[in-house]
Formats: structure tokens, C-alpha cells, sequence
């Protein structure tokens, strides 16, 4: 166990008399790409809400760099910008453009001069591609550009992880592409990255190691190739049969 | 009958002028104040539940006094509060009474505050849930979410709300005539009365209510608008074409 930056124990999270996470133990290293696949209501989405504490874990430990993050003392603003998240349904602020999406969240979390902040946003949005519009607010732009805006937006807090919960699924097929392109650039740029997403193809090609989750637990993990071409468990050879069957060819 | 209204108007103008003026201050500043009351108590409402113990008890007793209040000022007529407020200062006083404008004024904020603070509450739960999350996640605490990006999206959906506020104070500032307080209505009803024209004297009273509500009416609108912001954005010549450019040079 070297050089983890996360690191999760016995993880679990209970809506109701709904056990959603029952015991995850994960750990992630730095320039890892993991991505998490399974069925929806598998915990995939509520595990990452849970590593950004988004949803407060009803029991087991979470670690970053070795220190607990639900320590009294565990400076958890800090924490959510260091581990940040880009959401399926983008989440940029209304009231604010492009530019200051970027820009107002460096300045008031991570107390960055104004000029500066502004610097860094022009950077990670011209790395996204979306330099151009900076003007427009986030009613203007499509979902796609959104979600790179978003994805410039946690970019710019300089992150150590960056989860991602499903972010080309509320996509039209044909912004996709754009989305997946910004996190393939990502991934060789060697950002630790958490990926849940439903894009089979594009997990086995970006990912360093895939897991499925399956009734709140990691049923399987493995690299790309074992998971995908030589799954051991049967609840895992099912969920990405479905996969292929519920496809068109492509 | 537009005669005698007419001649009302010219020889009672600074009665009218003075009763407009009256009226436009009390709903205007009332409001204002009223909004200012409803968006501390609307935000300390919606505030999440603290871990401190200490703070948390003082949560609670602090939503239970703002719950009281709004219910009761929402539960009562305005023109019985100001009787109540007025004189029961008076009372509690031996006999002293309010500055006439200070106590209009202050009961149209009350009041307003009562009902804003329901419509403030109503505009923070209404944000979409991304927006809160969105913060949080990226390290943003309570104060600087509402602050930077919560706030700014309540003001603007809250508008059409709180311009009906406006105008409902505008008009129903006419019951503070009930402790005296001289605006629009209880200036009409003065003139009308030395007169023996009260109908005359009220219609004038009525067209310029309609005037004032119109002109804000319109106003609020055209606020409104902007507030909306343009359709179309400005789009910029990407950074690395003109860095090209520049190089070229």
C-alpha cells in the first residue's frame, strides 16, 4: 500500500431500511484511472457522493493521504477541493458565465487573487475548448459544452481527484464524444481520476483498473481486460452481456 | 363631476401632493426594510441544522420565534396590527405616542417581512439541489454558497413576488389612516369631508393610485427584463487564434 491518496474501509451508507453501500474497501493511488461500473441502484453514484462526503457514510472509514476526513478537525472545505466532483447534470451556476464559474470558486475557496483566478480559468477553459464562451451563461451553451465547463470549472481548484458521477449520461450522443475527449486528455495528462460512468468502451480504454459494484458491495475488480474479456463472478459476465445485448451494433 | 374633481385637484394640490408623497415613503421605505427582514429570516430558516450543540439549540429557539412571528403577522389584518402597535405603545407608555411616519413605515415592515420571509423560503428551496451540491463540492461553505450563487438566483426569482408586495403595499397602506398617519386616502377623505364631496374627492384619491400602481407596475417589469439578461452572449475569438496571429506578426 503505497502512495495512496484514498483510501476506503468497510464503507456504508443506509437510506431507510436501504443498506445502498455495505462494506466497500477501495484505495486509489496517485495517476490512477478507476472506473466504476454495475447496474443502476448497485451504490455506484451514492459510493462517490459518499468519498466527497456529499452523503455522510453511516459507517467505515474514509482516508486522504492517511488522515480521516470525518475528523472534527479535518479541514473539509480544503478536502472538496482538493477531491472534487463533476456531476451528470453538470450543476454550473446560473447566475454566473462561463468565465466566472471558473473564476468566483478559486477566489473565494481557495482565496486566489482575482487576476490570477482569471489566468487559470482562461487556461483550463482553453484546454476544454471553451474559450470562445466565455460570455455566455450556462442556459445558452449545450449540455456538452456545460459539461466541459464543468469539467474546467473542478480543473481550476486544482484537484488531486477527480471524480466524475456519470457525466456524458444526460448527454445528447452527439456531444458525448466532446466530453469523453476532455477526460481522455485528462487521463494522459495523468490526473487521478474515478469515472462512474455507463460508457463500457470508453472505460476499457481510459482506465487503469475497472470495478464493478454489485448489491452495494465491489463484487469484482480487476484491469480492463480481466474484467471485460474474462469476468470470474457470473453476476459480472450478466451485467455486461445486458450491456452488449441492450446495444445496437456499434 | 370631473369638474368638481378637477377643481378639488387645484384647490386642495398640496393635500393630494403631500398624501401621495406619504403614501409613495411608507410603501416604498416599508418595503424595502419588509424585504431586508424577510431575507435575514427567510436565510436563517432554510440555514442546515449546526453540529454545535449550543448553536443548534439557539437554532431552534430562533425558528420558533420567527415561525410565531410570521404567523402571526400573516394571521392578522394590517389595519388591526397598526391599531394594536400604535396604541399599545401608547398604552405600555402612559400615554406617549409614535412618530406617526416611523410607525407607518415600521408596520408596513413588519408586515412585509412576515410574508417575505415565507417567499425568501420559498425561493432558496425552489434552487435546484445541483447548485448547492455543486458548491459543496468543490469547497464552498453554507455562507459563501448563499452568498456567491444561491442569493444572487433567490433575488431574481423572487422579483415577480416581491413586486406584488410592492404594489399590494402601495394600496394597502391606505388602512394606516386608522391611527392618523396622512397618506393618499386619509387626505381624500379630509378634503371630501370640509367639501361635502366625498365621492368626488375619492375618485381622485382612486385614479391616482391607479396612476402611481401603473407607472411602478411598469417599471418592475422593465427590471424585470434586464435582470433576465440579453439572449445572445458575445463570442470570443479564441485565445490560441490570436496568439497565432500574434506570433505571425
Amino acid at each position: 500500500m503505497k502512495d495512496n491518496i484514498l483510501e476506503v474501509n468497510g464503507l456504508t451508507k443506509i437510506f431507510g431500511e436501504n443498506s445502498v453501500l455495505r462494506g466497500i474497501d477501495f484505495s486509489i493511488s496517485k495517476g490512477e484511472i478507476v472506473s466504476v461500473i454495475g447496474s443502476s441502484g448497485s451504490g455506484k453514484s451514492t459510493f462517490l457522493r459518499c468519498i466527497n462526503l456529499l452523503a455522510n457514510p453511516d459507517g467505515g472509514k474514509i482516508m486522504f493521504h492517511g488522515k480521516n476526513i470525518q475528523d472534527a478537525d479535518f479541514d473539509l472545505s480544503k478536502y472538496r477541493s482538493k477531491v472534487t466532483m463533476v456531476f451528470q447534470s453538470f450543476n454550473l451556476f446560473k447566475n454566473l458565465n462561463v468565465l466566472d464559474n471558473c473564476k468566483i470558486p478559486q477566489e473565494v475557496v481557495l482565496g486566489t487573487k482575482p487576476e490570477e483566478a482569471e489566468k487559470i480559468a482562461m487556461e483550463y477553459l482553453s484546454k476544454v475548448g471553451m474559450d470562445a464562451y466565455i460570455n455566455a451563461r450556462p442556459k445558452q451553451i449545450s449540455g456538452g459544452q456545460q459539461q466541459r465547463v464543468a469539467i474546467a470549472r473542478a480543473l481550476c481548484m486544482n484537484p488531486e481527484v477527480l471524480l466524475f458521477d456519470e457525466p456524458t449520461s444526460a448527454l445528447d450522443p452527439e456531444t458525448i464524444g466532446d466530453v469523453l475527449d476532455v477526460i481522455q486528455k485528462l487521463a494522459k495528462s495523468g490526473m487521478t481520476m474515478i469515472i462512474v460512468t455507463h460508457e463500457m468502451a470508453f472505460a476499457r480504454d481510459v482506465s487503469d483498473r475497472i470495478v464493478f459494484m454489485h448489491d452495494g458491495i465491489i463484487w469484482e475488480e480487476g484491469t480492463p481486460d480481466q474484467i471485460f474479456n474474462h469476468p470470474e463472478r457470473p453476476e459480472t459476465r450478466d451485467f455486461l452481456s445486458r450491456f452488449t445485448k441492450n446495444r445496437y451494433e456499434d | 363631476m370631473f369638474k368638481d374633481a378637477l377643481f378639488l385637484l387645484t384647490e386642495y394640490k398640496e393635500y393630494f401632493i403631500k398624501g401621495t408623497m406619504n403614501t409613495l415613503l411608507f410603501s416604498f421605505s416599508g418595503t424595502a426594510i419588509g424585504i431586508i427582514i424577510g431575507l435575514c429570516t427567510g436565510i436563517i430558516r432554510t440555514a442546515p441544522e449546526s453540529k454545535n450543540k449550543v448553536i443548534f439549540v439557539l437554532q431552534k429557539i430562533v425558528n420558533a420565534i420567527i415561525y410565531c412571528y410570521v404567523e402571526l403577522f400573516r394571521g392578522t389584518p394590517m389595519m388591526v396590527q397598526s391599531m394594536v402597535i400604535y396604541w399599545g405603545y401608547a398604552f405600555a407608555t402612559g400615554g406617549k405616542t409614535l412618530d406617526l411616519t416611523l410607525s407607518a413605515i415600521m408596520i408596513i415592515a413588519i408586515n412585509t417581512g412576515a410574508y417575505m420571509t415565507e417567499i425568501v423560503r420559498g425561493g432558496i428551496i425552489s434552487v435546484d439541489k445541483g447548485q448547492f451540491e455543486a458548491a459543496s463540492a468543490i469547497g464552498m461553505n453554507h455562507t459563501q454558497t448563499m452568498t456567491k450563487i444561491i442569493i444572487p438566483q433567490v433575488l431574481r426569482n423572487i422579483l415577480p413576488s416581491t413586486s406584488n408586495e410592492l404594489l399590494n403595499n402601495i394600496k394597502d397602506s391606505s388602512v394606516l389612516n386608522v391611527i392618523g398617519a396622512t397618506e393618499l386616502f386619509f387626505n381624500g377623505g379630509l378634503i371630501g369631508r370640509k367639501k361635502y364631496m366625498i365621492f368626488q374627492s375619492y375618485l381622485v384619491v382612486c385614479i391616482i393610485y391607479l396612476i402611481i400602481t401603473l407607472i411602478v407596475t411598469n417599471i418592475l417589469r422593465k427590471f424585470e427584463k434586464i435582470l433576465e439578461g440579453n439572449e445572445d452572449f458575445l463570442i470570443v475569438p479564441s485565445q490560441t487564434i490570436s496568439q497565432v496571429k500574434n506570433d505571425e506578426r
